[in-house]
């Protein structure tokens, strides 16, 4: 055993694996708060959601009738409403956490242990996709009340709620890293992603837009989310599945990279 | 067999991006189970140098290192030999004082079991147990300071980094976290303080650093630092009102009030000729003690004396 691990095995004293340690208390930390504050953070969607299903569904859509063979406008909407609750959940859950920390100087305990950078930001990103999906089962399952879902496609269904999350989990620890206050975390979600998502094919299909529009709906990527999502619940899309994972991959990864990088150097939390 | 130092600093520099140059090169060593005082005015560079030391700050140029790791290229190890009281309160007041110590142990790679284990241990020494479970929120400041001493110690670090650990603090509760401390440097770990009460400092600490813009001006033991001192100043309490002062060679006696006279002295004069000529003048002396701590003079000196140096140097 040479010096370093001597070291290493000497301050720990234990045999766990402490980046598996350190990741689990970042992402049980997350969750705790979470479910401390359940009422800012499970039960406004549950009450949006709601509202969406008896508007937009029951007295909108009854008047719009199918939008394709035995498929209602109110179950036409509800993959992009849930896809819509995982959107902003993970986004804010990660944003107002991370800027949270970095505001109340506790990110400092995090900055100042021998964490490597991976596991803060895989920690933080983990606690918002489980925020996410937790999320996306309460809207899911008070869908149920309205529509006669069935899953066509679990996993595609499970892997599209996933990496969406994953992606605007990876944006808002971005947004929270660059933010000096509390306005700089709410300003993407009003004017970039609330227009992205209402823009992204939730209430409508594409196909139904005429040139330019439909054409430049396509550099959304949301649209490719809602619709992979959507496949996934009712075998329905107007994009190719598989440009849709690999959309959704990219902005993972391009992400992924630029949060790390960030972390890495220290911006907007090392001086 | 060469003992690797606790911390060896070499060359730190640190320019902020605004071009202050908080750090202009500092060096310095501190010795494994050392009590280490570091001092400064404000704005000197202290907490940059600390900040440094707790990867809250990167370096501009040099390095640090800890039991021998560098703090630039090996980040993580140096990091788990090192704990961190600061200054500012940076702990989540919404949650609960135990949470924060086991949660602090979690980041070092410490299993629940265990940490849970060191909550209580440490939260009990510090005498927060009972609060232990209520939201951080409702501590008092002085609880909130152990606080941090306790999360500090949840990895069980070799090097202890207090940044004025008691400001704020009342005497009592100063006293027995530096009993704490005292306990802890006493079983191994070292010890670097930043504090401006330099009674304390002087009281526990055995080696000394004073820092003064971005530079170590100071770098020695307490012993040798105070044996610099070579003037002191006595305050004496007197039974009656003295109206007419003695002239007494070698002393600078002054009249603060009716009942206390000031008596400033070279180390090397004795007592007995100032009692004499007080006797002689009709005036008695009920008690006697120290203006001021002897390290805060010598501080006072030094980084005045620096100020002086770079006025003229700037002249």
């Amino acid at each position: 055993m040479n010096r370093m691990q001597a070291l290493q095995e000497e301050g720990r004293g234990m045999s766990a694996n402490p980046n598996l340690v350190a990741l689990g208390t970042i992402t049980r930390r997350e969750v705790m708060r979470i479910l401390r504050i359940w009422t800012q953070t499970l039960l406004p969607s549950a009450i949006t959601m709601t509202l969406y299903f008896v508007i937009f569904g029951r007295m909108v859509g009854s008047r719009i009738g199918e939008i394709a063979p035995g498929i209602a406008y109110i179950d036409y909407i509800v993959p992009g409403l849930i896809m819509m609750a995982v959107i902003t959940n993970s986004y804010g859950n990660i944003s107002s956490s991370f800027f949270g920390a970095k505001f109340g100087r506790h990110v400092e305990e995090m900055l100042a242990s021998p964490m490597p950078s991976w596991v803060i930001l895989t920690g933080y990103v983990a606690g918002a996709m489980l925020r996410g999906l937790i999320v996306a089962v309460i809207v899911l399952a008070i869908s149920l009340f309205f529509t006669r879902i069935h899953l066509y496609h679990p996993w595609i269904t499970l892997a599209t709620v996933l990496l969406t999350s994953a992606v605007f989990s990876l944006a808002g620890f971005v947004n929270a890293i660059y933010a000096k206050k509390f306005d700089d975390i709410a300003l993407v979600p009003t004017f970039v992603l609330t227009p992205l998502t209402y823009l992204g094919g939730v209430f409508y299909s594409v196909n139904a837009l005429g040139a330019p529009w439909r054409e430049l709906s396509y550099a959304n990527p949301i649209l490719y989310m809602v619709n992979a999502f959507r496949y996934g619940l009712l075998g329905l899309t107007d994009v190719s599945l598989g440009v849709a994972f690999v959309v959704m991959s990219a902005f993972a990864v391009v992400l992924g990279a630029i949060a790390l990088r960030l972390l890495e150097r220290g911006i907007g939390l090392r001086s | 067999m060469t003992t690797i130092p606790a911390l060896d600093v070499v060359e730190l520099k640190k320019t902020y991006a605004n071009g202050v140059a908080a750090l202009k090169g500092v060096s310095l060593t501190v010795q494994p189970g050392d009590f280490f005082a570091l001092l400064g005015p404000n704005g000197a560079g202290k907490s940059t140098l600390i900040g440094i030391l707790s990867s809250l700050v990167n370096a501009s140029g040099g390095d640090a290192r800890i039991f021998g790791v560098s703090i630039r290229t090996q980040r993580s190890a140096a990091m788990r030999l090192v704990g961190l009281v600061p200054q500012e309160i940076n702990f989540n007041l919404f949650e609960r004082p135990f949470d924060i110590c086991v949660n602090q142990a979690g980041f070092y790679g410490i299993p629940r079991a265990v940490a849970r284990e060191r909550a209580e241990k440490y939260l009990k020494e510090l005498a927060l147990w009972d609060k232990a479970f209520e939201s951080a929120r409702t501590l008092s400041g002085g609880m909130k300071r152990r606080l941090m001493i306790a999360r500090a110690m949840m990895s069980e670090p070799r090097l202890l980094i207090l940044d004025e650990p008691t400001a704020g603090v009342d005497i009592e509760i100063r006293r027995s976290m530096w009993k704490f401390i005292s306990a802890i440097n006493a079983a191994g770990t070292t010890v670097i303080l930043t504090t401006h009460y330099l009674e304390e400092a002087e009281q526990l600490c055995r080696n000394i650093a004073i820092i003064d813009k971005g530079r170590i001006i100071e770098n020695t033991t307490m012993k040798r630092l105070l044996a610099k001192l070579d003037v002191e100043t006595f305050v004496l309490d007197v039974a009656e009102p003295a109206y007419t002062l003695p002239v007494v060679p070698g002393v600078r006696l002054t009249q603060v009030d009716e009942f206390t006279l000031e008596a400033e002295m070279s180390r090397e004069h004795d007592l007995n000729s100032l009692f004499a000529a007080l006797s002689q003048g009709g005036i008695t002396v009920r008690s006697m003690r120290n203006k001021a701590n002897r390290l805060e003079e010598l501080f006072v000196r030094l980084v005045e004396a620096g100020a002086a140096k770079t006025g003229k140097e700037a002249a």
